[in-house]
C-alpha cells in the first residue's frame, strides 16, 4: 500500500489535509459544552469528604450532622455501598467509599447530595470524622522490602555469564507528574425513572468504566448507561474513574440527578498521577561500541491502589532498553504499593520514565566508550527484521529509528543567542542572569514505545457509519479528548466513500460496542481502521445496491450518470455499516518476559538546545527539533499540535514539572506551585514527519502522540549535562540540582 | 453576601462602622485565592476598586490601591522591574501594592523594593492616621500591624529615591511565578547601597552587614563583591519548603544581589 493512495473519488477535506477540528470554532469561543456545562432540571450538587492524611484509621464516623442540614438529601459512607465495594480496571481494590482505613492524601470518606454547591460543600466538612494516624509507606525500595507489589514485570533473555568491557551503573528517579488537563472533573449522574442511571464523566473508555459502575451498583448492565462528554483535556487521568461512581450512588439514592464539579486542588486530589519511579540501571558494552547486556530493577509508586500500574510496569520493562540491539537482557520491573496518592496512566505510559533512563544510559556508555552519543545509538538501532531486546519478538513494521536520528541530526542548529531581553535568558522576567553568564548546550534522545494494547489483551474497536440524506453519520464509543480524533474519523470516511458531509456521533455504551480506550495511541489505528472498514463496507454496499462506480457528495454513480442521489438512496432503505475492528493481536508473556506481546511500535528523536546559568542552575530551552515516526500523517496540522503538546508536557517533564509529595501528602496541589510551562517557556519546536507506512494502519498511519513526550525529557537533560557537566539523574531538574 | 462600592475613604469608614469584620477587598489576588479554597467566607466585603484616594500615585506616595500594571512603568527602574514579574498580565492589571503589604508575605515581590528605599507605611482609619516604617509594619510571615479598622491608605517614598535600582528574582519558569529568592539593591551617587532581600526569611530582610560592608566601595573590586555576596547569603535566613530549599535559596540570594548590584554599578 502506498500512503496517500485514496480508494474513493477525489473530496475535499480527506486525508493528508490539514482540516480544522469540528469542534475548533465553539471551544475557542465559548459555545462547546463541556463536562463542567451540564445541567438538568431539578439536579442535585454533589461533594466529597477527602481524608486530609496519607495513612491512618477511621475512628470516629457521624453523618448524622450533615444529614440535619436544611438542603442535604444524602450522605453515603462505605456501610451504604449497594453491591461491591470496590473498584479497579485491572485488579478490583479500590473501595468506592473509604473501607475504615485511610491509604492515601485526598481518599473520599462520603459523599453528599444537596440543594446546591455551598450547601454540599459545608455538609461534607459537617460530617464528624476522626482519625488514629498510621505511619505511611512512601518509599518504593521500602515498600519492595515489604514485599508490597502489584505486579512484577520481568524480561529475561541471553545469557547472565556474559559481560561487556564497559560497565556503566547509575540510578535514575523520575518525580510525580499530573496530566494537569484543564478541564477539572466534572459530570453528572441522571436516574431513568425505572431503577437504572445515565452518567456523563470525564473517561476516556465508557465501555469499561460501565462494567465496573454496573457492578458497583449492582444493577443489569442494561440498567446502565455510560455517556461521553465534552473533555478538557484526559492525558491519562481520565482512564480510571474518578466521581461517576458517586454520582450514580447519589443520584440512585435521591432519584434526582446530582451534579459534581471539582475546583483544582480537588482535581489533584482525584485523579491518577504518573508513577514516581526509581531505576538502577547497568550497561554493558563492548570496545567497538555494541550493546552487551542490560541490567535494570525499575521500581514504579503505584500508590494506594493498583488502578493499571499492572500494565504501566509491563511497558516500563518492555521499553526499557529504548530501541536497540542488545542480547542479554535482565530487567525486574515492580509496581508498588504505597501510601503515596495512586499512579495510573499518563502520555508515555512507563516508557517516559525508563525513557529518561535507558537515553541517560546510552549518553554515559557512548562518554565511556568516547564515541559520539548519536553514533552509539545509530550502531545499535534495532530496525525491521531485528529483535526487540526485552522481549525477543521480531520487528515486522517499519520502524524508522535511524531515520529519525539522522534526521534530527541534519536539522540547522539555532545561532548563538545574542539578546538582552530577559524572556530569552534564564530566569526570564526576573531578570536573574546576564548574557554573560549563560552556557549553551546541545543533547539528543530517542523515543521508543508500542502502539494500542499489548500482552495478549483482545483490542478492539467498534464503528457503525450509516447513510443520511446529506451524508454519512459516523458512530462511535471513542472518546474525543481534545486529541483530534473526532477530525480524522471523519476524514478517513470522506476518503473512502467522497462524501463530504461527515459527522461523528459519540455513542453512550449502549448505542455502540466499545471503541477501547482514548490511550496507547491506539484510536488513530483501532477506530480509525473500524471507520476505514465500515466506510468500505458501505461504499460496497452501495455499488451493488445501486450498480453503481463512484460515490460523491451528490450521489451514486455509474460512468457520468446519477443513479440516486443521497436522499433518494435514503428513501430507498437504511444504509449502514457496522464493523467490529481488532488488530493481528498479540502474546502473553511467558514467566521470563518472552513473546511477541506488543503489536506495533513508534519511535521518534528530539534534539534540545539549552541556555543555562549554571551558577543559578536556571534552564531555558531555545529550541526543541524533532523527527516522528508517523506512519502516514493524515492531518498534518493536528500531527504537528500533537508534537508540539507532547513536547511541552516532556520539556515541563524535564524542567519544572513535579507534584511534591512529602510523606504522602500533596503539597501543590494548584497552578501556583505546580508549574507547568507556559508560552514564554515555549521554544520554537521544528518536527520532521517520518512517513513509512504502517501496514494495519489506516492509509499508512500509525499512532504517534506519546512519543513526543518520551524523547524530549531526556534531550533536555542532555543537553543541560552538555552545558553544565552535571550527572543530573533525576527529573524535574531543580536548579539548586544543577547549581550546588 | 453584601458588597458595597464605596467612591472614597469617607464612604469606606461608613460602610466599615456598619460591618467592621468586613472584608476589604482591593484587586482580590490572594483574597479569591482563599474565597476559591473555601478558606475565606465574608458575610460582608467592602470593594476598594473605586476609592480615589487609594488609587493616587504622585512619585512620593503610591497609594494602595495602584495596580502593577501602572507601576510597571514607574521611572524608578527597581520597582518597574518587580512590577513586571507580577503574575500574570491579568493580575498585574487588579493585584495592587496594598495587597503586597496587606498579605504580607516574605515572597511578596514589592516588599524588598519598599525594605531596600525604607519606605514608611501609612495606614488610616475613621478616627485618624498613622505612619510607620515598613518594618514595623511586616511583623513576621503573613502578619503586619494593621488593627480592625484600619486598612493601609499607602507607601510613602523618601524624598530622593536613589538614582540606581535593580530588582531580580528566581522562579522556576520565565514568567508568572512565585519567588524562591528575590532581592532589590539601590545605591545612590554617594555609593550608598542597601539590599532588602524577599522569601529568605520570616519577613522581607535588609542585609545591613553587606550594605555597610560595599557602601564604603567607591569602585567596588572582585575581591569586594565576592564578600558583598558571601555577607548577602549570610544574612539571609531562609528555610527550605516545597519551593525550595534553605541552601539553594542562601546561595542564591548571594547571587542575585551581587548582579544586581552589578547592574547598578554599570
Amino acid at each position: 500500500m502506498t500512503a496517500r493512495t485514496q480508494t474513493g473519488s477525489k473530496v475535499r477535506k480527506g486525508v493528508g489535509e490539514s482540516v480544522p477540528r469540528p469542534d475548533g470554532i465553539p471551544k475557542v469561543t465559548g459555545h462547546f459544552a463541556y463536562a463542567s456545562d451540564l445541567y438538568a432540571q431539578d439536579m442535585l450538587w454533589g461533594a466529597a469528604r477527602r481524608a486530609p492524611v496519607a495513612h491512618a484509621g477511621v475512628t470516629h464516623l457521624d453523618v448524622a450532622p450533615a444529614l440535619a442540614m436544611a438542603g442535604v438529601h444524602a450522605v453515603l459512607t462505605y456501610d451504604d455501598l449497594p453491591a461491591k465495594r470496590f473498584q479497579g480496571q485491572i485488579i478490583t481494590d479500590q473501595p468506592v467509599l473509604a473501607d475504615g482505613t485511610i491509604r492515601y492524601w485526598g481518599e473520599v470518606v462520603a459523599i453528599v447530595a444537596a440543594d446546591d454547591p455551598t450547601t454540599a460543600a459545608e455538609a461534607a466538612q459537617a460530617i464528624e470524622v476522626a482519625y488514629e494516624p498510621l505511619d505511611p509507606l512512601t518509599d518504593v525500595d521500602e515498600a519492595l522490602a515489604r514485599d508490597e507489589v502489584l505486579r512484577k514485570a520481568v524480561s529475561y533473555r541471553g545469557d547472565r555469564e556474559v559481560h561487556g568491557e564497559v560497565v556503566v551503573e547509575a540510578t535514575y528517579e523520575t518525580a510525580t507528574q499530573d496530566q494537569a488537563p484543564l478541564g477539572n472533573e466534572a459530570g453528572i449522574a441522571v436516574p431513568d425513572g425505572a431503577g437504572g442511571v445515565d452518567v456523563y464523566g470525564p473517561t476516556q473508555w465508557t465501555h469499561v468504566d460501565h462494567e465496573q459502575l454496573v457492578d458497583c451498583l449492582g444493577l443489569r448492565p442494561e440498567e446502565v448507561r455510560v455517556h461521553p462528554t465534552g473533555l478538557g483535556g484526559a492525558f491519562g487521568a481520565r482512564e480510571d474513574l474518578s466521581l461517576q461512581t458517586h454520582l450514580c450512588l447519589l443520584a440512585l439514592r435521591t432519584g434526582r440527578p446530582v451534579r459534581m464539579v471539582f475546583g483544582r486542588e480537588e482535581s489533584f486530589a482525584a485523579h491518577v498521577k504518573r508513577h514516581a519511579a526509581r531505576m538502577y540501571y547497568r550497561h554493558e558494552a563492548d570496545r567497538a561500541g555494541n550493546l552487551i547486556r542490560v541490567d535494570a530493577k525499575l521500581l514504579l509508586d503505584g500508590g494506594a491502589y493498583s488502578m493499571t500500574s499492572p500494565a504501566v510496569v509491563a511497558n516500563a520493562v518492555g521499553f526499557a532498553v529504548g530501541p536497540y540491539r542488545c542480547p542479554n537482557v535482565f530487567v525486574d520491573g515492580y509496581a508498588l504499593r504505597t501510601n503515596n496518592p495512586p499512579s495510573g496512566a499518563m502520555r508515555g505510559f512507563g516508557a517516559v520514565q525508563t525513557g529518561f533512563a535507558v537515553e541517560s544510559q546510552m549518553d554515559r556508555v557512548a562518554a565511556e566508550l568516547g564515541m559520539d552519543p548519536l553514533e552509539f545509538r545509530l550502531k545499535n538501532a534495532i530496525g525491521p527484521g531485528d529483535v526487540l531486546a526485552t522481549t525477543g519478538q521480531l520487528i515486522t513494521e517499519p520502524l524508522p529509528t535511524r531515520e529519525v536520528i539522522e534526521s534530527v541530526r541534519a536539522m540547522p542548529l539555532p545561532d548563538d543567542e545574542t539578546s538582552t531581553d530577559a524572556r530569552e535568558l534564564p530566569g526570564g522576567t526576573g531578570l536573574t542572569t546576564p548574557r554573560s553568564a549563560v552556557v549553551r548546550g546541545v543533547g539528543y534522545a530517542v523515543g521508543f514505545k508500542n502502539l494500542a494494547f499489548s500482552e495478549g489483551f483482545d483490542d478492539y474497536a467498534e464503528a457503525r457509519i450509516t447513510l443520511t440524506p446529506v451524508g454519512l453519520d459516523i458512530h462511535t464509543a471513542a472518546i474525543e479528548v481534545g486529541q483530534g480524533m473526532v477530525t480524522v474519523l471523519e476524514q478517513i470516511a470522506r476518503s473512502v466513500t467522497g462524501i463530504e458531509d461527515v459527522r461523528v456521533i459519540f455513542d453512550d455504551t449502549s448505542q455502540i460496542g466499545s471503541a477501547g480506550s482514548t490511550s496507547a495511541s491506539r484510536q488513530t489505528q483501532m477506530s480509525g481502521g473500524a471507520v476505514l472498514k465500515a466506510a468500505e463496507k458501505l461504499r460496497d454496499e452501495l455499488f451493488e445496491y445501486f450498480g453503481a462506480d463512484a460515490l460523491s457528495s451528490e450521489g451514486m454513480w455509474r460512468g457520468s450518470q446519477l443513479v440516486a442521489s443521497l436522499p433518494e438512496a435514503c428513501l430507498d432503505r437504511d444504509f449502514s455499516a457496522h464493523v467490529r475492528h481488532r488488530h493481528q493481536g498479540s502474546e502473553e508473556p511467558d514467566e521470563n518476559g518472552q513473546g511477541n506481546l506488543h503489536v506495533d511500535f513508534a519511535v521518534s528523536a528530539h534534539r534540545a538546545v539549552v541556555d543555562v546559568d549554571p551558577v543559578l542552575g536556571l534552564v531555558r530551552v531555545v529550541k526543541i527539533d524533532t523527527a516522528q515516526d508517523v506512519g502516514f500523517a493524515l492531518n498534518p496540522m493536528s500531527v504537528i499540535g500533537q508534537i508540539e503538546g507532547g513536547t511541552m508536557q516532556g520539556i515541563g517533564l524535564a524542567v519544572m514539572e513535579e507534584l511534591i509529595v512529602d510523606h504522602g501528602i500533596v503539597r501543590n496541589p494548584n497552578f501556583t506551585d505546580y508549574l507547568l510551562p507556559t508560552f514564554l517557556d515555549a521554544p520554537p519546536i521544528e518536527a520532521v514527519l517520518i512517513e513509512q507506512p504502517s501496514s494495519w494502519g489506516p492509509f499508512g498511519a500509525k499512532g504517534f502522540a506519546e512519543l513526543p513526550t518520551i524523547s524530549s525529557t531526556p534531550a533536555v537533560v542532555a543537553a543541560i549535562r552538555n552545558a553544565t557537566g552535571k550527572a543530573l539523574t533525576r527529573v524535574p531538574v531543580r536548579p539548586e540540582d544543577i547549581a550546588l | 453576601m453584601e458588597i458595597v462600592r464605596p467612591q472614597n475613604l469617607a464612604g469606606v469608614f461608613d460602610a466599615l462602622e456598619l460591618s467592621p469584620d468586613a472584608l476589604l477587598l482591593a484587586g482580590g489576588t490572594d483574597s479569591m485565592v482563599l474565597v476559591n479554597a473555601g478558606a475565606l467566607r465574608p458575610d460582608n466585603v467592602i470593594s476598594l476598586r473605586n476609592v480615589k484616594e487609594l488609587k493616587i500615585w504622585d512619585g512620593g506616595f503610591i497609594g494602595a490601591g495602584v495596580t502593577y500594571a501602572r507601576l510597571e512603568h514607574s521611572d524608578v527602574a527597581a520597582l518597574a522591574e518587580l512590577s513586571r514579574t507580577v503574575g500574570s498580565p491579568q493580575i498585574r492589571a487588579v493585584g495592587t501594592l496594598g495587597g503586597n503589604l496587606g498579605t504580607a508575605s516574605p515572597a511578596g515581590d514589592a516588599l524588598p523594593f519598599l525594605a531596600a528605599v525604607d519606605a514608611a507605611v501609612e495606614l488610616v482609619s475613621g478616627s485618624g492616621s498613622r505612619v510607620m516604617a515598613w518594618d514595623e509594619f511586616l511583623t513576621g510571615p503573613k502578619k503586619n500591624a494593621l488593627e480592625p479598622g484600619e486598612l493601609i491608605l499607602g507607601a510613602h517614598l523618601p524624598d530622593v529615591v536613589p538614582e540606581r535600582t535593580a530588582f531580580a528574582k528566581i522562579g522556576v519558569r520565565q514568567a508568572m511565578v512565585i519567588s524562591i529568592a528575590s532581592v532589590c539593591v539601590t545605591r545612590d551617587r554617594a555609593g550608598i547601597t542597601t539590599v532588602a532581600m524577599g522569601a529568605v526569611g520570616p519577613t522581607v530582610l535588609r542585609a545591613r552587614g553587606a550594605e555597610e560592608m560595599i557602601s564604603g566601595e567607591a569602585a567596588p573590586s572582585e575581591a569586594a563583591l565576592d564578600e558583598f555576596q558571601r555577607l548577602v547569603s549570610e544574612e539571609a535566613r531562609p528555610i527550605t519548603d516545597h519551593r525550595s530549599t534553605e541552601e539553594y535559596r542562601r546561595m542564591a540570594v548571594g547571587v542575585l544581589a551581587r548582579r544586581a548590584l552589578e547592574r547598578c554599578l554599570a
